[in-house]
Formats: C-alpha cells, structure tokens, sequence
C-alpha cells in the first residue's frame, strides 16, 4: 500500500492531484465524465467583482506542446458564483474547492476573497496576481514584490482561511516576490501562471489572438514551471503548489521532489478531459515503481542531495 | 459527451482539398443526436484536437467532410484505413429539427456544406420539403452534390467563378427561392451576408466558427456575446438563433 495523502496550508488532500483555475470551470462540466470526488481538490475559474466577458476572440492559439490563451478573466462575477455556480459544483463535489480570486485593485481582491473566504466549501483562497491577459490589473501586480505584498495584507484581513498567492513567471525574479509574499503573510505559493507568448498566422500575417498576446502553457512550460517551484522551495517556508505542464503521474512526483505539497493541472485537460483522474489512478502505481511508499515525504527531496 | 476510439473504415479526397471520413462507431458510440454537432479529434503530434462538424451519423458509423485549412487537417489527410482516433463527442447543440417549418432551406458554404447534409436527410425523413443552397469558390472544390439530390432535396449550386452552377454566392441562389425559414453553415462573412439579405423576420439558425481550446465548455477561448448573453460556440452553440446573433 502507498500513501497519497498530502496536507496542504492545514488542510488533508486524499493525493496531490487539483486542477488548474481556468481549465475546469466549476467542476460540473467534468462531472459528468467521471466523479470529481477523485481528486485532491481544484481551483476554480477565476472570479471577479463585476461579471466580466473578457477578450475579444480568437482567444486560443495551439503551440509545440502547448496553446496559448487569452481569455481575459471571462467569469460571472462573485455574486454569480455564489449563487449559482458553487450550488452547482456541491451537487458534484463534498471536497473542499480552491477559490480562484482575480482584480483590478486592492480593494477588489480583498472584497471578492473576503466574500468567498466565507463559502463553507472553499477550503483556500488562492489569489491571482498573476494574470497575463488583463490591462491595469492582474500581472501588473505579480511583476512587483512589494504590490504583490500588499494584495496578501489586504487579503490576510478579511480571509480566515489560508490564502495562497498564484505567482507569475514573467519576471526576473521568482524567489524576492515570493518571499515578500510569504512576510505579508500568504499561507502557500502556487506557480507557475502562464509564460506571455505570441503566435502570428502566416496566412494573415497578423497575431493569431485578437488580443496578440496571451499566456502560454502546456507540456512545453513543465521545466521552467519545475525550476521555478525548486527555487521558491529553497528560499520560503510555507508550501507550493506546483503548476505548469503537468500531463502524468511522473510529472507530479518530479514537481514534489522539487518542492510542492500539492499541484495543479492545467492545459492537459483541455485536450484530455479524463487527465486528473488517470493521473490519480496511476500515481499509487508511479510511486510504486520509484520506491516511494508515502508521497508527503518525498516533497522537496532533490534538495537533500 | 465522452472520449470514444473510432476506428477508420475510409479517408479519401472528394474534392480538391476535401476529405470524407468515415469511422465505425459500433452501437451508436458517438453519441450524435442532433444535425450541426461537432466532435473533437486528436491528431498524433498536435497539441489540439481538431473540431469538427458531423456530417451524417447511423448507428455503427460517423462521417466528417473536412478540408484541409493547415498542417493539422493535412495530417488527418493522410491517415488510413484501419487507424485509430480518439474523438471527444459528441459536442455542442446542432440543429432542432423540431423548430424548423415545412419548406426550410440550407445554405452551405464550402466546409459549412457537410453538417447540412445530415441535417437535409433528417428533414427529409420527417417529411419536410428542404432545398439546399450549396457555395464553392470553383466546380474543382464542389461536392455532395449527388448525395444530396439522391436524397431527394431540390438543390441549387453557386460557385463564385461560375464553374458550376449560379455564378455568384449563395445570396444571389437564396434571392430566388421561396422558404419557410433557414440554416446555415459557412465562413462569417456568408452568413452575414446571408443575414442581410434574407427578410426580417424569417426564422434561422447559423452554426459558428470559433479557435476553441477545449471544445466542450471548460476554457471558454470560444466564447461570444449574444442578445441571449454570453455564450459559448462549443457548448451552447455552435447554431444560434438568428434573433439573438449580434453582428
């Protein structure tokens, strides 16, 4: 028998394994191929204050092991998703859900995390600071420690339960945001977002995205997102959850060695809607061929060489 | 919607840059209920999976008519019979037949034609009188023509250069014809042309064209503002109503 069970900020996943914020809606769509209780947890479709449309389209543009997307926070507003969308994902799911929190302000975050910090079926807050597809928003405030910094203070007010800070990997330095993070009291760090990135059609000779540019993920991200989650493990003391190009079982023991307590799926299940789930099923059997009998004590084990 | 392995019973060119596939799908597997649906095919060495409309379905077989528009679609070209595919399907709303009247007609530009075809044999089997107005840009790109005059529907050809049939675009065969309502399937700017020229009033249903990420409702790289609110190609769409499309 293998163990899976991991602890993240507190509170116990059955295994590692979530989906990505953006890449599994509310959960129900998933729902009806196969019984989303299999998972660790996931991250729901970031969420704002107003309802947001987001991106003109095209939206999507494929890549070498990869898309890049620029949807631009698409969402029904927080009022929305409390009353229609998490009704919805209880009926398919009795885990506690990540909550994913997008804005434009520090005011913003702080409202929208306080009001679904208080919904008895999020278990975290996870913040995006980290969204390469808005203007005046978003990115802007994970390029910079000390803004990154102050959206966590203004959060950790009015969130009782643990706030973890989705960080961008569009800047130079990973590690100082991170540990600015981590002091302004952030209670995890999950990396990678997605790398801004560009395609142009050869036909039109113009950017394939309406919005030109958009983020970029998919197999093709997994070492910079793997490298980035081994840098920001050495240097904070609160988990990680590693993100970026997860697509099997290996992936995910190779993002924990590197140092994250749980991790996230996030374009893999746009082409594989049954990804999280095979992954689950193979993890037990993935450890077993490596000599692992308890996943939680393998996190950040490449640092022990 | 699920993931099926479809194996390939025949892939072969129909036209110039146009290919009918055939797949058996024992029992019914894909799924397909309604004319207009899509599925999703991943392609050995795309990140993607390729959408793509249904033509006509029976129980033990699907066919798609795709043309080649880039080096995913040229790859599909060049698989064999007895290959395996996995196809997500079956995907998005289609046409309900149900809400169409006596005399409709179906308007089909290029790659838009196929999942018309599907549609004109429903319609016919439920005893509707459908005429199907079929573009091409040249007689080399035309196809279908035959299946669909086997089935029995009055059909008028426009190819832009006049190779075949009206010289001209759909819209110049639809100004000539008398109908009960319409659907349509083609590149934007058809079906915006078709919109105008078509009289207010008169009911329709156009299918869309969207980069989709996904293809069944999770990403939402596909979607568009209706006077419905949002939707999403893939999920609630790809036909909308023609009342709540804004141009």
């Amino acid at each position: 028998m293998v163990n899976t069970i991991v602890d993240l900020c507190g509170v116990q996943l059955d295994n590692p394994v979530m989906a990505a914020s953006g890449t599994f809606g509310y959960g129900y769509e998933f729902a009806e191929l196969y019984d989303i209780n299999v998972l660790g947890s996931f991250s729901f479709k970031g969420t704002t204050l107003d309802p947001r449309f987001g991106n003109p389209t095209p939206r999507i543009a494929e890549c070498s092991e990869g898309l890049i997307n620029s949807i631009g926070l698409q969402n029904p507003g927080v009022d929305k998703v409390i009353s229609e969308e998490l009704p919805k994902l209880a009926a398919c799911f009795n885990k506690k859900v990540m909550a994913n929190v997008g804005g434009f302000s520090i005011e913003e975050y702080r409202e929208v995390a306080r009001r679904l910090g208080e919904c008895e079926q999020v278990g975290w807050v996870e913040v995006n600071v980290s969204c390469p597809n808005v203007h005046h928003g978003g990115l802007a405030f994970g390029t910079d420690p000390q803004a990154a910094a102050s959206v966590v203070r203004a959060v950790k007010e009015v969130v009782r339960k643990p706030v973890i800070v989705k960080l961008s990997p569009n800047v130079t330095d990973i590690v100082s945001i991170a540990v600015e993070c981590e002091k302004a009291g952030a209670d995890g760090i999950s990396l990678i977002n997605t790398l801004l990135g560009m395609r142009i059609d050869l036909k039109t000779k113009q950017p394939v995205v309406a919005n030109k540019m958009g983020g970029f993920s998919g197999p093709a991200v997994f070492p910079v997102a793997l490298r980035m989650v081994y840098q920001v493990y050495e240097n904070v003391k609160i988990p990680v959850v590693g993100i970026g190009g997860i697509r099997s079982a290996e992936d995910v023991i190779e993002m924990m060695l590197a140092g994250a307590s749980a991790v996230q799926i996030g374009a893999a299940n746009l082409t594989d809607p049954y990804v999280c789930r095979n992954i689950v099923r193979e993890l037990p059997e993935a450890m077993k061929k490596y000599g692992i009998t308890d996943l939680k004590e393998i996190i950040g084990g490449a640092h022990n060489g | 919607m699920k993931e099926c392995i479809f194996e390939i019973i025949s892939n072969k060119e129909i036209a110039y840059n146009t290919y009918e596939l055939v797949l058996s799908t024992p029992g019914g597997a894909h799924g397909v209920t309604n004319p207009g649906q899509f599925v999703n095919i991943r392609i050995e060495g795309f990140f993607l999976r390729r959408p793509i409309s249904v033509c006509d379905w029976d129980d033990n077989s699907l066919t798609i008519v795709y043309k080649i528009v880039g080096k995913g679609t040229e790859a599909m070209s060049s698989m064999a019979q007895g290959e395996k595919l996995s196809v997500l399907t079956p995907l998005g709303n289609g046409y309900d037949i149900e809400a169409l009247g006596g005399r409709p007609i179906l308007v089909g530009g290029g790659a838009g034609v196929p999942p018309m075809y599907g549609l004109c044999r429903r319609l016919i089997e439920a005893g509707r009188k459908p005429a199907a107005v079929l573009g091409f840009n040249t007689a080399d790109e035309l196809f279908y023509k035959e299946k669909f005059e086997a089935l029995g529907a009055e059909v008028i050809i426009a190819t832009a250069d006049g190779s075949e049939g009206i010289k001209g675009f759909v819209t110049d065969a639809v100004k000539e014809l008398e109908y009960t309502d319409f659907c349509a399937c083609g590149p934007e700017p058809m079906l915006k042309a078709l919109d105008k020229t078509i009289a207010q009033g008169i009911n329709g249903f156009m299918s869309f064209e969207e980069r989709m990420g996904c293809g069944f409702g999770a990403c939402m790289g596909c979607s568009c503002e209706t006077k419905y609110g949002y939707k999403r190609i893939c999920k609630e769409g790809p036909v909308l109503e023609r009342g709540e499309i804004i141009w």
